[in-house]
């Protein structure tokens, strides 16, 4: 199978500090690929070298687009990096503030996506968008309420259905359950699950909870300090960790 | 407009002594019509110029004013309205402002000017070749609504990613059944470029469209000046299945004229909150008036 993204020794750094170090990994249609590591590990910064523009030191990002090209992210103009990003790719971000329209209702979050591609009809747009609410399971009357008035699991889910309108092929999220409290954390991911085996999604899930990665990844990657110290299988790394930090992180992990 | 620029720093007997023609120095006009050039070649694109101070405040046509001040020449004739109207504050002050420091001819009519600054209106007399009309503009970035940072919307113009911007309209037809945006209404110019038209009603933007005049537009506080040349595709946004309208008045004409298509003004008259409605276009509506008697 051939892969969907395609990471070659990729470097980050702020001034000497190495942010991201010679991260090299595949991702493959339909994965998803779990980040872990604590604080300041370079998993975020990692995930916006990716799929923001955050400029990059050295190394290789590429991507296989829905025509079968090969793109080289860090090298096509940024005309074409913003559409994959508003297309393809979506963002989940970690607070909804930054991945959602606060001041404009939830309808029009989920529209601005297919305005951005050039749909010009407001009732086709209107149906896709309840369309993508019943999907995230938020009742269809809070369409044109504001986001702000949304519990925080359901601006997340918001944030999903603004995301998925453009059905993208690739979605990064950057702690998705942060913030939320655990019946809420169970009810997302379990939606996450689903609906990410039955659209058939690529998914890089950059988290700090042991729980979310058990729950959704397929593969996973651990870092510490920029680097790369384990990768595989979830359930081979969480049961039969190989590197010291693993097994620190994984011992440490509460068990009720 | 070009053929007395030669002679136009000399000072004329019925203007104010110490002035220079038209207020701004030489090397000031030169640097904005330098901007003007450039605006009228890249129709609708906002070009920034170093707005100067003006003997009025911000808000009151700064940049009109200086877009008029460079383009002027001692053989136009200046019309100014505001409103609509040749006789409110604003555009009285500015046409004595031009009468003192230039000595131009000034008019009321339309057909009359060649140059003629405007704020909020687009004259009801079809505007022909060889007229120019320079609009006062408070706010001229449209992306402003969708995306405070400039850096980011002026990249969003750059690359014509212009689907955020009907993120607004979206709004209005929700909240309102209809597009509500009564004012300003975002067009697109020569398929190109989103354009603010400044806060003339939408009534106006159709006019905008392959108009024979040149159209100038001058923000003096944000410093931007754009165009639109003679004959240039404007296009107001819309939605498929919500297609632009101007406004209408249901069965009411103007207590004055009688004119039923022209863009009409409510006035509350008395106490007891009684209403007419009047021709915004004071030029337009004493024209009608004679051609009646």
């Amino acid at each position: 199978m051939e892969s969907l993204l395609n990471i070659d020794r990729l470097t980050k750094t702020y001034g000497s500090l190495k942010a991201c170090n010679n991260i090299t990994f595949d991702l493959y249609p339909g994965q998803v690929l779990g980040i872990i590591g604590e604080s300041g590990s370079g998993k975020s910064t990692l995930l916006n070298c990716i799929g923001d523009s955050l400029e990059i030191d050295a190394g290789e990002v590429t991507y296989t687009n829905s025509n079968n090209e090969t793109l080289n992210i860090k090298q096509i103009p940024e005309s074409k990096h913003r559409k994959l990003t508003k297309t393809e790719w979506g963002f989940v971000q970690q607070n909804p503030h930054d991945g959602l329209r606060m001041n404009v209702t939830a309808g029009a979050n989920i529209a601005e996506r297919l305005l951005n591609v050039g749909i010009r009809h407001y009732g086709n747009i209107r149906e896709e968008a309840k369309y993508w609410l019943e999907q995230v399971e938020i009742d269809t009357n809070r369409i044109d309420d504001f986001p702000h008035t949304f519990s925080g699991g359901m601006q997340q889910r918001l944030q999903l259905a603004r995301v998925l309108v453009t059905k993208p092929r690739l979605i990064f999220m950057d702690e998705p359950t942060g913030g939320l409290d655990v019946s809420v954390q169970a009810r997302l991911l379990d939606l996450l699950r689903s609906l990410v085996r039955n659209l058939n999604l690529s998914v890089i899930l950059v988290t700090h909870d042991i729980g979310v990665v058990r729950l959704l990844a397929h593969r996973l990657l651990v870092m510490k300090k920029g680097q790369i110290v384990e990768s595989g299988l979830t359930d081979r790394v969480l049961d039969d960790p190989q590197h010291s930090y693993t097994q620190q992180l994984v011992s440490a992990t509460l068990i009720p | 407009m070009t053929n007395t620029e030669l002679n136009s720093n000399l000072s004329n007997s019925s203007t104010k002594p110490g002035f220079n023609f038209a207020y701004l120095d030489e090397q000031t006009k030169r640097s904005i019509r330098r901007a003007i050039l450039k605006a009228v070649a890249i129709p609708g694109h906002q070009i920034p110029f170093s707005s100067r101070e003006m003997p009025m405040s911000y808000g009151w046509g700064t940049g009109g004013i200086q877009v008029t001040a460079s383009v002027i020449g001692k053989e136009d004739t200046l019309k100014v309205i505001d409103q609509g109207a040749d006789d409110t504050t604003n555009a009285v002050n500015i046409r004595r402002f031009f009468k003192k420091v230039c000595g131009v001819n000034t008019t009321e009519k339309t057909s009359e000017a060649t140059l003629i600054q405007t704020r909020h209106r687009i004259p009801e007399t079809p505007l022909i070749e060889g007229q120019t009309i320079v609009y006062q503009v408070p706010m001229p970035e449209p992306l402003f609504v969708i995306e405070p940072s400039r850096t980011e919307a002026a990249k969003m113009h750059a690359l014509e990613e212009y689907g955020s911007m009907y993120v607004k309209l979206y709004e209005d037809i929700t909240n309102f059944g209809h597009i509500a945006t009564a004012y300003d209404y975002p067009v697109m110019v020569n398929q190109r470029y989103l354009m603010k038209p400044s806060p003339i009603p939408r009534f106006d933007n159709p006019k905008m469209n392959n108009n024979p005049a040149l159209q100038l537009f001058g923000a003096g506080r944000e410093k931007r000046i754009y165009a639109v040349p003679p004959y240039t595709q404007v296009k107001s946004l819309d939605f498929e299945d919500y297609p632009f309208t101007i406004e209408k008045w249901d069965e009411k004409a103007c207590e004055f004229c009688g004119s039923t298509d022209s863009y009409l003004d409510e006035v509350v008259i008395d106490n007891e909150g009684t209403r007419m409605w009047i021709c915004s276009d004071t030029d337009y509506c004493n024209g009608q008036l004679t051609m009646d008697n």
